[in-house]
């Protein structure tokens, strides 16, 4: 079984940053991820854009909590794109997506 | 020597004439007109210890006990009494009267009914015990030809071939306990088409209960080859059976009648076990009331009715099933049987059995005899098709990041299935947050610990049981993660795990004993649109 372990890329175009995340979100991704946001930490805006992640365990969804908790105390707002019809799901079924904005799944249905 | 034979002879014509002798000395060839009487010893008596250690004959005159057995043989005239005591155990006593001569015994007397006794002693021991076990094979040798009897009664009325019926599928198991039980079960066509299924306990074991068993056999086939309801069926049955059965004998019979093309079960029930249906909506036993056979005259059976759907099924069975007795003495029971009936695969019957067997253990002596029935309608008239049955088993070891391995193997295993892809991922992820908990906490993360996956479809259920060994905390029930109290700092962030599993899919379960802890994955594939459970 091939795995990944993920890899945070930080795009900055202007106005708005996004960090796009390659690989698995587990318990690996930790460091990837705070690294990345420490880089967009004062953006006002900040995308997460889960287009290349294939796998997403209960380990991720934690750390994703993290970041939506640091993004709050910073006054960020924080969205996701590129979710899965089934990630995007359990990011209903754990209310991730009351606290950020869901801009587009893979599908491209908004 | 002439001299002390002479002296023998008297003293043993002695013996006779004063009509005192022992238990086990024969009275011998000296054509004795009584029969000499015997002398009980109380087993607390003084006289038995002292016998016990006396090292030789004892003058009854010249004991001072207080013993009830002294008296007797005084009473009786028995003035000399030699102990017989073969390895330390006193076997018996040669009593003998007051020398013809009226002299005392003399010493030579004395060493010679000494030397006679140390012979008799152990040739009587021996004796003894060859009558004993000789007496014990031939009650042994009845007992055993009375069960081969019985055996050969039951076995013959039960019957030889297995109904064919088309649409469906008719499994039977019958295994009687050592000592043969009355466990009976039948098929027969009628002329409706339909065909009679029974099954049936009679109380007691051995030949009466056999005869029993085969009496009823008889007037139920007779009975229900020409009366319709199966209500009406027992209670015709029952009182043929009442003026004829032996006193505190009764039967317990469940009596069905089944269409094999509707899945419509007309049933009745003479206080046998309740039948349990697997049904698309769950588990369920179908009640109906009666008494037993053959207890009171006049008797009534509700008649109850219900329809299995394909792919549903219907299990007949016995006490020896619900009465077996784990290792905490704990029965078996009708609750853990129905709950195994739900979780079994498409062989209801080793389902059963495999559970029975892991509940009582190994080494387990079967307790009393075991029958199942079971039928399942297999047709596809109406309805979707049923998937096929996948049977899969493997292990993975407990190393972090296995859990995607489980989450892929368990994927493979059920592709024949076909499931929708978003059912897929849901059963993707449970998986694999079951599989990371067994393997974290179950195992403790430690290698050489497997954590054991099985997967099972059939009749419209996916079930996936993902085991550890039960090495860490209990994981407790799944709680609700409150995101709003992690993202304020007041929960810690994690804790998604069982919450996740149980959205995931359409039941969760959660088995305890002791080095397995299980956790049992449901979906159902039928009509499915419900995923988030």
């Amino acid at each position: 079984m091939a795995t990944a372990e993920l890899e945070a890329r930080v795009r900055d175009d202007g106005g708005s940053v996004a960090i796009e995340l390659i690989g698995d979100i587990d318990g690996r991704a930790e460091a990837a991820l705070d690294a990345a946001y420490a880089q967009v930490a004062d953006a006002g805006e900040v995308l997460l854009d889960f287009s290349r992640v294939e796998y997403i365990n209960s380990t991720g969804i934690a750390l994703i909590v993290g970041v939506l908790a640091q993004a709050r105390k910073n006054g960020q707002s924080l969205s996701a794109a590129g979710l899965s019809n089934h990630y995007r799901e359990i990011f209903e079924i754990t209310r991730l997506a009351d606290f950020m904005t869901i801009v587009e799944d893979r599908e491209g249905t908004a | 020597m002439a001299t002390i034979t002479q002296t023998w002879r008297r003293v043993r014509r002695k013996e006779l004439s004063a009509a005192a002798a022992e238990v086990g000395v024969e009275a011998g060839a000296e054509t004795p007109t009584v029969e000499p009487p015997t002398f009980e010893i109380a087993p607390n008596d003084p006289l038995l210890a002292y016998l016990q250690s006396a090292g030789g004959a004892v003058e009854v005159d010249r004991l001072e006990l207080d013993s009830p057995a002294v008296t007797a043989l005084r009473a009786a005239g028995v003035s000399l009494v030699v102990p017989l005591v073969s390895q330390g155990e006193l076997i018996g006593t040669l009593n003998l009267g007051p020398r013809l001569s009226d002299q005392q015994y003399s010493t030579d007397d004395k060493k010679l009914l000494d030397n006679l006794a140390a012979q008799a002693a152990p040739a009587l021991q021996v004796a003894e015990l060859v009558r004993k076990q000789a007496a014990e094979a031939a009650s042994r040798e009845r007992i055993e030809q009375e069960l081969r009897v019985a055996t050969l009664i039951q076995q013959n009325f039960l019957p030889r071939e297995l109904p064919d019926l088309p649409g469906w599928q008719v499994d039977a198991y019958y295994k009687p306990a050592r000592e043969v039980g009355g466990d009976f079960y039948d098929f027969f066509e009628l002329d409706t088409g339909e065909v009679a299924v029974v099954i049936g306990d009679v109380t007691d074991k051995g030949v009466p209960a056999a005869m029993v068993m085969a009496a009823a056999r008889s007037v139920l086939r007779a009975s229900g080859s020409r009366i319709v309801s199966p209500g009406d069926v027992l209670r015709r049955v029952n009182d043929l059976l009442v003026p004829d059965i032996p006193d505190r004998m009764f039967v317990t019979c469940l009596y069905a009648v089944v269409d094999p093309a509707t899945g419509r079960i007309r049933f009745a029930n003479a206080g046998h076990n309740l039948p349990i249906a697997r049904t698309a909506g769950g588990t369920v036993e179908l009640r109906a009331t009666g008494m037993p056979l053959g207890l009171l005259p006049d008797m009534e059976y509700e008649e109850v009715e219900a329809v299995l759907a394909p792919g549903e099924s219907l299990l007949l069975y016995s006490d020896g099933i619900t009465e077996a007795h784990g290792d905490g003495r704990e029965m078996f029971g009708t609750d853990r049987l129905a709950e195994h009936v739900t979780g079994a695969g498409a062989d209801l019957i080793d389902g059963v059995l495999t559970s029975l067997e892991r509940f009582t253990g190994g080494g387990w002596e079967q307790e009393d005899d075991i029958t199942i029935v079971t039928l399942r309608r297999t047709g596809v008239a109406a309805g979707p098709v049923p998937a096929p049955p996948i049977q899969a088993s493997f292990s993975v070891p407990s190393r972090p990041g296995n859990e995607r391995e489980a989450m892929a193997r368990v994927a493979d295993a059920v592709a024949p299935l076909s499931l929708p892809p978003e059912q897929l991922e849901r059963l993707r992820t449970a998986v694999s947050e079951a599989a990371m908990n067994a393997i974290e906490h179950g195992n403790l993360g430690r290698e050489e610990l497997p954590i054991e996956i099985e997967v099972v479809a059939a009749d419209g259920v996916l079930t996936v049981r993902i085991s550890d060994l039960g090495r860490g905390e209990p994981a407790g029930e799944a709680e609700v993660p409150d995101l709003e109290a992690k993202l304020n700092g007041l929960q810690k962030s994690r804790g998604w795990g069982l919450f996740l599993i149980e959205q995931m899919v359409d039941e969760l379960r959660v088995h305890d004993e002791p080095g397995r802890h299980t956790v049992e994955l449901v979906l159902h594939l039928e009509g499915e649109d419900d995923g988030n459970g």
